[in-house]
């Protein structure tokens, strides 16, 4: 998506926001625009408050001071009731996938749209099936248990969870991580399709390089607190920053440029 | 598509027939299709085929696109082969995607028969034959790890052991203190009022001292142990069991036995026995406070008294009982923790189980007592 010649609204937009746990401060003074139809990666170092970020952004964590603004309402120190309609706009993938692990897939991906829609059972049964197909689950994962579930097949049916109340947003955290390479490559697809033909914005944390290169419109840079450097792949990669170069040039950093280099 | 960077409410799906046209409205979404079922059914669909116009579909998202195909299914199935015409590029490849996926999702497998009576007794009891037996194996792996440690027992891990005394005994002594304090109230209590009516008065003493020391302050003070500690046990192993630490500790060479299981078990033996003793003490005073002021036999008759009906082997008896309850709650606990599969709800389940097992099984164990020693004449 061309930012230039397409203004489309912000979807997410971020204003002087800070946080902290204790005496330490995660984010000094953040800005971040987010615009509607992006997959946006937010990447940095360890430790560098990519995570607290998201949560701030879902309504986790309370803000220090600032302002976030999604779907144009702010929500620091938004109330129950409001809180509880915007939740219903926007999916999570936790890291872990974060399934409860009682119920099975279906049941899993049941649990938004019996909390939020008045649907009868068989409905939201036939809604959570295709989910699960969506996902790219086959038919039979719906009756398992999130513990008979290999890795991928966990994180697509936490996917599967994310989008079932067909949020216009999704928020990704570390997707990719622990996949084996195929498993990994398929989600970027996944993610890709998903945005194309369900018009979704996505925001995802990952330290997957590929991921970066193959998903992504734009990429975040966090560091020193606050976005260092906020662009597409190709331009990010060339920015001056020392910590950007230090995350980039290494040898892997080095080694997935050159595969999309000459992929092209 | 409708903005959905925009909060506003979505005006409801509908189909609206129009000059000579069943024209599809509104936003086919989880929110517009909601109440749909009743509109569509004012809708009067002609004999033969029907062409639905798509052209007026505001936004569509995977949950309407998944009603409008079954609209068209039901409409087929009634005799009315319908159509989908002028939709937009992007809503045609979403109900392309849609149906495509929907096709793999009907392919479903029949849900399996549930079980008929007798199957499930025959499962359950299989369950609990099974269960039953790899507790058994479990005392004696447990049984093997401390022959192994008498053998070796500068592999012992006694930091661990004081902390778990600690934490089963030391931080457990205000409870058992007000639980059988108030135990002693209650009896010296209930029985004085009975005794007072024969004027024997002073034999609350044996009434008191012999309940409490021979029954009543070691098994109050196991079912109060086995509900904070027996249940704590069973929630950190299982815990650990879930987030794979307990595999984490085979992999490094430290047998979880070892480390989760026998200082538990050893610091269980040791504090049990010696809160024992205190709730002894406790529940006795209770029953002096309760005498002196209800009954007229002060602290002083009380004392001297107590020594000439209370034996020695009373005492030992009923303190006695404690190592084997407190080998009880440490084995259930930790075994009820290793079973733990899966998640958080399993932790839950086997928490509850391993409390109410380990106090079935304290108060077996005490009824068995009772019955082996009144055999032996004690």
């Amino acid at each position: 998506m061309n930012a230039a010649t397409d203004p489309a609204p912000c979807v997410i937009a971020v204003r002087g926001l800070w946080t902290r746990f204790g005496t330490t401060v995660i984010h000094e003074n953040l800005d971040l625009d987010i615009r509607r139809g992006e997959v946006v990666a937010l990447v940095g170092g360890s430790g560098s408050g990519k995570t607290t970020l998201l949560r701030a952004i879902i309504m986790l964590l309370q803000p220090a001071a600032g302002s976030i603004q999604l779907f144009g309402q702010e929500i620091v120190g938004i109330g129950e009731r409001a809180a509880f309609r915007l939740r219903r706009r926007f999916g999570m993938l936790f890291q872990q996938g974060a399934l409860f692990s009682s119920l099975t897939v279906r049941e899993n991906v049941a649990v938004p749209l019996r909390e939020h829609t008045p649907l009868p059972a068989r409905q939201i049964a036939e809604i959570a099936d295709l989910k699960i197909a969506l996902a790219g689950l086959p038919a039979d994962a719906g009756d398992k248990l999130p513990r008979e579930l290999s890795g991928g097949m966990l994180k697509r049916a936490a996917l599967a969870r994310a989008l079932a109340l067909d949020p216009a947003l999704l928020f990704l955290d570390e997707p990719t991580a622990g996949l084996d390479p195929v498993s990994a490559g398929a989600f970027d697809e996944l993610v890709v399709q998903l945005k194309e033909s369900l018009g979704l914005t996505v925001v995802m944390v990952t330290h997957d390089l590929d991921t970066l290169w193959q998903a992504t419109d734009r990429v975040a840079f966090l560091g020193e607190k606050r976005v260092i450097g906020y662009a597409p792949m190709r331009e990010l990669t060339q920015a001056e920053h020392p910590l950007i170069r230090a995350y980039f040039e290494g040898p892997r950093g080095r080694a997935a440029r050159e595969q999309v280099c000459r992929a092209r | 598509m409708a903005d959905p960077s925009s909060l506003a409410t979505p005006s409801p799906a509908a189909i609206r027939y129009e000059s000579n046209q069943f024209r599809c409205e509104g936003d086919w979404t989880l929110d517009g299709i909601e109440g749909l079922g009743p509109r569509l059914q004012a809708v009067n669909w002609p004999a033969d085929g029907v062409e639905l116009d798509g052209s007026g579909i505001g936004a569509i998202d995977t949950t309407g696109a998944l009603r409008l195909l079954n609209l068209i299914a039901e409409l087929e199935r009634a005799s009315h082969p319908a159509r989908l015409v002028n939709l937009r590029e992007e809503h045609r490849a979403l109900l392309d995607l849609v149906r495509e996926r929907r096709v793999s999702a009907g392919a479903l497998a029949a849900a399996p028969v549930p079980p008929g009576a007798l199957e499930r007794l025959g499962r359950r009891v299989l369950y609990h034959l099974n269960g039953g037996w790899a507790f058994l194996t479990f005392v004696g792996e447990a049984a093997m790890a401390l022959g192994r440690l008498a053998l070796r027992p500068g592999r012992f891990r006694w930091r661990v052991l004081f902390s778990d005394i600690e934490t089963a005994g030391v931080r457990a002594l205000p409870i058992i203190a007000l639980l059988s304090f108030m135990m002693g109230v209650v009896i010296a209590y209930q029985g004085g009022q009975q005794l007072a009516f024969y004027g024997a008065n002073i034999f609350i003493v044996e009434l008191v001292a012999l309940t409490m020391l021979r029954e009543l302050a070691p098994l109050i003070t196991a079912i109060i142990v086995a509900g904070r500690t027996g249940s704590s046990y069973t929630a950190q192993i299982g815990t650990m069991q879930v987030t794979e630490e307990v595999d984490a500790l085979r992999t490094i060479g430290i047998p979880p036995m070892d480390l989760l299981v026998l200082p538990k078990l050893l610091a269980l033996t040791v504090a049990l026995p010696l809160l024992t003793v205190f709730a002894d003490a406790l529940s006795v005073f209770g029953g002096m406070v309760m005498a002196q002021t209800l009954f007229g036999v002060d602290f002083s008759d009380f004392l001297d008294r107590l020594p000439k009906v209370v034996t020695l082997t009373s005492f030992l008896l009923g303190v006695g009982k404690a190592p084997v309850f407190a080998a009880i709650i440490a084995l259930v606990g930790c075994y009820q923790g290793f079973r733990v599969r899966g998640g958080a709800d399993s932790v839950g389940r086997q928490t509850t189980v391993s409390v109410v097992q380990s106090i079935f099984l304290v108060i077996a164990a005490d009824a068995l007592f009772s019955v082996v020693l009144g055999g032996v004449g004690l």
